[in-house]
């Protein structure tokens, strides 16, 4: 489903993408992995399109289309989701609306009718309950003060709601607790399905102590320099990132 | 300068025509045209910070039709369905300055309120006409209106009323041959206990060059209670001076919250007076200027009596070339001791050729008061719109929920239901060029 052909990306004019391979077939979880500034967080970006984020070369094959030649809503739209690392908060606009409108937006783009008021709120209340967010929390404005941990289950929620194809969790684990860690592990685990793909970024293999990914791919200095099976991850925990970055030096 | 003579050979000629019409405000009328007469418009603005940032000689310049006959203007259907209305609202409506029987729906006998028009009233309450809005003030434009104007309201609050029965007063201009000048007037007199909420509403229908110079007077007894809801809605050809001057007692509370959705010149000059210990007056806006629109928040308070308490939030929203002032201005007397103030004026810019010039300052002569102010301008915030776009909304969408959200913090202090519901219809009525 996503094929990504020796990459490079830059932002502010520094390449931070260096030649960056990688396929996920559906129903796959790949955990990405990395010490800070290999470009984790860059290659989340470059896949859902932040504007200052810049392709030079390579591509991104998704479901036999460009993606990159695709504006960030249509990626939302044909179902690629960034779970954030930091939530934006949208003062006055209410959750429900917020929602309504892109799983709305998102149907459209399928050829299907928008949801009617009663439908939309009855898929709200069942996915709050999936994800074991408070009701009382997302009656308010998108994402005002909630903290790290309600920020993060919130974009879980939004997850859930728009069912995508393929999740990309950007360091969805820093700034959490463990409780939070593991009630956010546990939605993603619901949240698999043979027809979508996970690809956590992460620097530490914590997260994956709950969430036991397919493949680990070990990304330094914008290349990815290993890839392995999920004992890759207790290896990185084990002797840190410095052999890989000697790797990638090499 | 013949045109300048022409327009003050109008101002005069309407004057006279009111002294020879002879009404109770004769004597008040001769000391306004003295007045104006002697300060003129403010066209100086040279060390005139009242004036600094809004330049006044387009409306000194034009010459206007003062002394208007009702003509075969819009019908009452054509202008009702863009007009802020509710059918339980009470309303006494000016079109082209001339009372409107049709769009008027006062003297029902309803408790708690009496509204009668200026031109056709032996209350005694018309005696503090002037009283509030002096004639003596720095500018001309309120003298102006007093020495011209022909009708207007006096409206007595002496019960309570609740949010979805309030008290409407409409100025509605329409399109002319010839620019016109009008000058609506209202007295407002919420006596001791009273409890309503009064909407005032300045609208123009016209392509054209208008000119509205309003004044508006409002007591606020002790105890009383009175939220004000002021709608600006001016063609971009239009010019619009709003004088309004609120005087508050003991334990009384006033609110306003104003809307200016546009005028190519529209200045509201806010002053009020809280004249009693333990009052509380909250002063709310949102302007929204595009093209060549020039709106000037002109606002200020004092405080003169202590435990008072006063709060302001605006919020502009400027596209196009437009031009936004707010100018908010606190005075705490040496007597106001616990005052608590707080004032805020927060801008969104959506354009390069957009300007806001923000000023909110404090004067405080007590020692003993807790004051707070700030400013701020910006653009949108491109996190958020790729927040939102990552969830698959396109920019049109984002943009619009983004803006009516800023705008919408403003809109909800205003309990009348019915009239959130036109504001919001006219927010989004400007949204096709308010975008990101």
């Amino acid at each position: 489903m996503l094929e990504v052909s020796n990459l490079h990306a830059s932002v502010a004019d520094t390449e931070i993408l260096k030649g960056l391979s990688l396929t996920v077939n559906p129903g796959e979880v790949h955990a990405v992995m990395g010490p800070n500034g290999g470009g984790k967080s860059t290659f989340a970006n470059v896949l859902a399109g932040r504007p200052a984020y810049v392709v030079n070369s390579g591509s991104v094959n998704y479901f036999g289309e460009d993606l990159i030649a695709k504006t960030p809503d249509v990626r939302a739209k044909e179902g690629i989701f960034l779970a954030f690392q930091y939530p934006v908060e949208l003062p006055g606009v209410r959750f429900w609306q917020f929602m309504k409108a892109a799983v709305d937006a998102k149907r459209k783009h399928a050829g299907e009718k928008e949801l009617a008021v009663r439908e939309f709120d009855n898929l709200w209340k069942e996915k709050a309950t999936q994800v074991k967010i408070d009701p009382e929390l997302i009656s308010r404005s998108v994402n005002e003060g909630f903290s790290g941990g309600e920020k993060k289950r919130a974009e879980m929620l939004q997850l859930a709601l728009l069912e995508p194809k393929l999740a990309i969790l950007d360091e969805t684990d820093s700034g959490l607790d463990v409780d939070a860690l593991r009630t956010v592990a546990t939605s993603v685990n619901e949240l698999r399905s043979p027809d979508r793909s996970f690809l956590v970024v992460t620097h530490y293999q914590r997260l994956l102590n709950y969430l036991t990914p397919d493949f680990v791919h070990i990304l330094v200095d914008g290349r990815i320099v290993e890839s392995g099976g999920a004992e890759l991850a207790v290896t990185v925990e084990d002797t840190g990132y410095d052999r890989f970055i000697k790797a990638g030096v090499s | 300068m013949t045109s300048t003579l022409t327009s003050t050979d109008r101002y005069q000629a309407a004057y006279q025509e009111r002294i020879a019409v002879g009404d109770q405000f004769s004597a008040l009328r001769e000391k306004a045209y003295r007045r104006f007469e002697s300060v003129g418009f403010p066209v100086a603005r040279k060390g005139n910070e009242r004036w600094k940032y809004t330049n006044i000689a387009p409306i000194a310049r034009a010459e206007y039709q003062i002394s208007i006959t009702a003509d075969s203007s819009p019908t009452i259907d054509e202008i009702r369905s863009q007009l802020p209305f509710g059918d339980t609202w009470q309303t006494i409506a000016f079109v082209d300055g001339i009372f409107s029987e049709g769009l008027s729906t006062v003297g029902d006998g309803r408790p708690g309120v009496s509204i009668e028009r200026l031109s056709a009233t032996d209350s005694p309450l018309t005696s503090e006409l002037g009283s509030i809005a002096q004639v003596d003030e720095d500018d001309g434009f309120g003298a102006l209106n007093t020495a011209v104007f022909a009708d207007g309201a006096v409206i007595l609050l002496n019960g309570e009323i609740d949010a979805e029965s309030p008290v409407h007063v409409l100025f509605v201009t329409t399109e002319r041959s010839q620019p016109t000048m009008t000058s609506p007037r209202v007295l407002v007199i919420a006596e001791k206990f009273s409890k309503a909420v009064l909407i005032e509403s300045h609208i123009g229908l016209e392509s054209g060059v208008q000119f509205s110079n309003a004044v508006t007077e409002v007591a606020v007894g002790e105890g009383a209670s009175l939220s004000h809801y002021r709608i600006l809605e001016k063609g971009h050809e239009s010019f619009h001076i709003g004088t309004t001057r609120v005087r508050q007692e003991k334990d009384s509370s006033y609110t306003s919250v104003s809307f200016a959705f546009g005028a190519r010149i529209g200045r509201d000059d806010l002053h009020v007076l809280l004249d009693g210990p333990g009052s509380e007056c909250t002063l709310n806006g949102l302007y929204m200027t595009s093209a060549s629109d020039h709106l000037d928040n002109h606002i200020s308070l004092t405080h003169a009596k202590p435990h008072a308490t006063s709060k302001q939030l605006y919020k502009g929203i400027l596209t196009g070339k437009s031009k936004a002032v707010f100018s908010g201005q606190v005075l705490v007397e040496k007597d106001a001791q616990k005052t608590y103030a707080v004032q805020r004026d927060m801008n969104l810019l959506l354009s390069d050729g957009a300007e806001v010039d923000t000023k909110p300052s404090l004067l405080i002569y007590a020692d003993d008061v807790q004051c707070f102010h700030g400013a701020a301008a910006g653009e949108v915030d491109e996190d958020a719109i790729f927040y939102m776009l990552s969830r698959g909304l396109d920019r049109e969408t984002a943009s619009r929920i983004l803006i009516t959200a800023y705008a919408d913090e403003i809109i909800n202090h205003v309990e009348t239901e019915s009239l959130r519901a036109h504001l919001r219809k006219s927010v989004d009525k400007l949204l096709p060029v308010f975008h990101f």
